[in-house]
């Protein structure tokens, strides 16, 4: 990228960097939200969730799609790696005494490459266990598809997968705290007049996706335990 | 009255107080620095932070000791040349102060107090506390000027300015370049201060002539000198002497991005500062 007669290259540089992964974090929440109203569809019915699951893999543009989220992810992930390990090398001799204000810097913020390490680890099993997991089928109206709701409830009679799933969705709700809103501040959105309101609605996004998620688990072990 | 330490204290605010001070001793840059320990007695409330360390020198100098090393110059609080991470704060615990404006009377008799020097890769330690902010200069020399000539004092509005712009821009201005940001920053970022500079020059007409040009200038000279990148913590603007505000740094986020994908002339496009 050539600027004003200038080469710099924009993608190298610490903002620009912040900047596409925030782009690609923003895209990811997006998913998220699709991902959570989708899940609703099991509250309706075993039918109802598992024509849903079947109407989205039986799309020919699936695995472009699949592609276009994987890339998000990874490009999310790599720009991660890079500036935390730039961040660290840029203070070499650590403090032997460092506090926070308590201003500033919050548990959500300090935290964000754990929680996002836990979501990664969470991210692989979760994949292995339902995209890639035991396949059931079933048939409705005389089609026959996989049956990802009764996958669903055997999975998460085991308690043990549902500990897991709650814990990494408190992960989830945090690294999102903080996530979301920097968003904002990241293109260059931070006005008094408005990111006081700003700030509260990503949190509350946070919670709402965090709460939403733990609460499938939750429901799922419940339903099989009836 | 005496506290759990034993130290008399009349508790009428003069009492005079020992404290107990960590010091970061260092020889040199490539030398390895170690934390030592040191007591100085009869401190008055009323003296500021480094006139206690002056007094605690002057002990040391008559024991044939080395005095410690660190940065000062106004000691009113305007020079940004006084440093120190304090009890785990750059510039200490008074919020929107700089070290050499904090008073003893923020300690009580018998405290310990840790005094760092501000840590970062670009900012070196010379000796002790006494740290080489040259960095930020740099980053200054890279584009934080303005080369149109303004001439004399103009006619007073004879080029309008919008208050608000006006105010942003000396809320900005009243950077005193002291690094506190970087040291408190966990990714040792520059990006407050940078920020501080792009919003006060470029807020300005005159300014903002070259406003893309310093912003890109500015920020690759940042990311040369081996700052860290920012991640919105806001501990920046927490410890800031002078009350410098985020909003600065989402200014320097978005004509960052904006001089990235613009090209100079692009048809009076107006740079939209604020
Ligand atoms: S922004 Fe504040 S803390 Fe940073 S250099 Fe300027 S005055 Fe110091
Ligand atoms: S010595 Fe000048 S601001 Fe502290």
């Amino acid at each position: 990228m050539e600027c004003c007669g200038l080469k710099f290259n924009y993608f190298t540089s610490s903002i620009g960097k912040k900047q596409i992964m925030t782009v690609s974090a923003f895209l990811l929440i997006s998913f998220s939200i699709v991902h959570m109203i989708g899940n609703i569809l099991m509250y309706v019915g075993p039918k109802y969730f598992n024509l849903y699951a079947y109407t989205l893999t039986a799309n020919p543009l699936l695995p472009l799609a699949e592609l276009v989220l994987a890339s998000f992810f990874v490009v999310h992930i790599l720009l991660a790696i890079i500036l935390v390990v730039e961040n660290y090398l840029a203070r070499p001799q650590k403090y032997y005494m460092k506090v926070n204000t308590g201003k500033g810097a919050s548990f959500a913020s300090a935290t964000m490459p754990w929680t996002g390490a836990i979501m990664l680890v969470f991210l692989i099993f979760h994949l292995l266990h339902f995209r890639f997991g035991t396949i059931y089928t079933t048939s409705y109206d005389g089609k026959e598809m996989r049956d990802l709701y009764r996958l669903m409830i055997e999975f998460f009679a085991q308690p043990a997968y549902l500990v897991w799933y709650v814990a990494t969705m408190i992960a989830f709700a945090f690294h999102l705290g903080h996530g979301i809103q920097s968003i904002f501040q990241t293109v260059g959105i931070n006005y008094s007049k408005y990111t006081p309101c700003i700030n509260k609605l990503c949190l509350l996004l946070s919670l709402v996706l965090s709460v939403m998620f733990s609460a499938y688990p939750i429901w799922s072990y419940v339903k099989g335990l009836q | 009255m005496s506290n759990m330490n034993g130290h008399e204290h009349n508790g009428n605010g003069n009492g005079e107080m020992t404290l107990f001070l960590k010091i970061w001793r260092q020889k040199c840059c490539s030398e390895k620095g170690k934390m030592c320990e040191y007591t100085v007695k009869g401190i008055s409330p009323d003296i500021s932070f480094l006139e206690m360390l002056d007094i605690l020198n002057q002990d040391l100098i008559k024991r044939g000791e080395e005095p410690v090393v660190f940065d000062h110059d106004c000691r009113e609080g305007i020079c940004g040349a006084c440093s120190l991470v304090i009890n785990g704060i750059p510039h200490g615990p008074e919020v929107l102060t700089t070290t050499c404006q904090l008073h003893m009377r923020k300690f009580k008799d018998g405290d310990t107090i840790v005094i760092e020097p501000f840590r970062a890769k670009a900012f070196p330690v010379i000796r002790d506390l006494m740290v080489d902010r040259v960095a930020l200069d740099e980053i200054i020399t890279s584009g934080g000027y303005i080369s149109a000539n303004t001439g004399a004092a103009p006619e007073a509005n004879s080029i309008p300015v919008r208050q608000e712009n006006a105010e942003l821009s000396m809320d900005a201005a009243a950077c005193v370049g002291c690094g506190a940001c970087v040291a408190a920053c966990n990714n040792a970022s520059a990006m407050l201060f940078v920020g501080a500079k792009v919003s006060h020059l470029g807020l300005l007409p005159q300014g903002e002539i070259e406003g893309r040009e310093r912003v890109y200038n500015m920020v690759k000279k940042m990311d040369e000198l081996g700052f860290g990148n920012c991640t919105n913590e806001a501990e920046c603007e927490a410890v800031c002497p002078k009350g410098i505000k985020l909003s600065n740094i989402a200014r320097l986020n978005r004509q960052f991005a904006l001089s990235s994908f613009l090209k100079k002339d692009d048809g009076g496009l107006k740079q939209e500062w604020n």
